[in-house]
């Protein structure tokens, strides 16, 4: 038997479903071997925050970004300096991200990619609170339009 | 009456509600309450934990999780309740949302002193009270195993007691015994999901 909450505490509960939302990032055009940065963008809806990359305790889920092989490597990720956050649940402020921010990822291209047109896959995992709530850990599935060109 | 009596009277009045219990929130009416999915996970011995075997006890089913902020404010309220209200029949039963189980489950129960029994959750049983989705999320049952009120996110501390108290008030023998759906043939028959016992049994 499944239960049948309130229909508003439903529509609540799925609302918050997916908190946080990203714009495709800019085409990105690559020599093979070059290095290159590609800009996420991500917007977070308001009364929210996530972890940062980094956060205040161990329990807590960090904001990950992670990118499957491809044509470009990352070599590295520039995280925005994250907000300390006070809230009424916690004693010390939490390394958070609230409202839009944007994650860069330094790439590489493989000195061996064959010239064309390609798509990078990555998954952004992130945790998002409200100053009385959290919603489960999410998964993003992200993409990334990829040029090679000689 | 002068001005003095008038301020004196309000002021009295103020103080006696502002020293008054915080007033409980609305619980269901009677009519109003559902009767809670009965859920059967086992503990880390490889015992089961029937929420069937609660009836006639008021119970607290609190989904939560360890990377919950709120969660972590209400637990000791949780541990202060079961110590100090079990003899009178109540119980905390913590369902962890956790994904990577006991791994990290355990070592929090040993952290915070957890003194109730904690379980780990399944999505079915997540689904069998609602779709849990945002975290902590509380049902408070009362002895029939009926749903009395529920609540989402991080509320007040003395709605919880008020509640508890509230229900409590209802003496064990008045309580109707077989409300709780026994879904052992439904589907969630042959669950068998991890659980501890942190606490006593009931």
């Amino acid at each position: 038997m499944a239960l049948a909450l309130s229909p508003a505490l439903r529509a609540q509960a799925f609302a918050q479903g997916n908190v946080l939302n990203y714009t495709p990032p800019r085409k990105v055009v690559a020599k093979p071997g070059a290095a290159v940065d590609s800009a996420l963008p991500l917007d977070l809806r308001s009364g929210y925050h996530v972890n940062s990359n980094m956060p205040s305790d161990d329990y807590l889920i960090p904001l990950r970004l992670t990118w499957n092989p491809g044509p470009l490597e990352a070599a590295g990720f520039s995280f925005p300096k994250p907000e300390m956050g006070k809230y009424s649940f916690s004693e010390k402020p939490l390394s958070v991200y609230t409202g839009e921010f944007q994650i860069v990822t330094h790439f590489k291209a493989a000195a061996n990619a064959e010239p064309g047109p390609k798509t990078l896959t990555g998954k952004l995992r992130y945790q998002a609170c409200n100053s009385s709530m959290c919603l489960p850990p999410k998964t993003l599935d992200v993409s990334l339009q990829v040029e090679i060109v000689k | 009456m002068s001005r003095i009596q008038v301020a004196a009277v309000s002021s009295a009045l103020l103080l006696f509600l502002a020293g008054c219990s915080h007033p409980p929130r609305d619980l269901k009416t009677e009519a109003q309450r559902q009767n809670a999915p009965n859920f059967t996970l086992k503990d880390a011995d490889g015992n089961p934990v029937h929420l069937t075997d609660y009836r006639g006890k008021v119970v607290l089913v609190n989904f939560w999780a360890t990377w919950c902020g709120p969660c972590e404010v209400e637990i000791p309220w949780f541990v202060e309740f079961e110590q100090k209200y079990k003899d009178q029949g109540f119980a905390v039963l913590g369902l962890s949302m956790d994904d990577d189980g006991w791994k990290s489950v355990r070592p929090y129960i040993a952290s915070h002193k957890i003194n109730y029994r904690v379980m780990i959750a399944s999505e079915v049983v997540s689904q069998q009270f609602g779709d849990i989705e945002a975290l902590p999320t509380s049902f408070v049952l009362d002895r029939q195993g009926r749903i009395a009120t529920n609540h989402v996110g991080l509320v007040d501390k003395r709605d919880y007691q008020n509640e508890i108290l509230k229900l409590l008030e209802v003496p064990k023998t008045a309580a109707v015994r077989d409300a709780v759906v026994d879904v052992g043939a439904g589907p969630l028959a042959g669950l068998t999901g991890a659980g501890v016992r942190a606490g006593q049994r009931p």
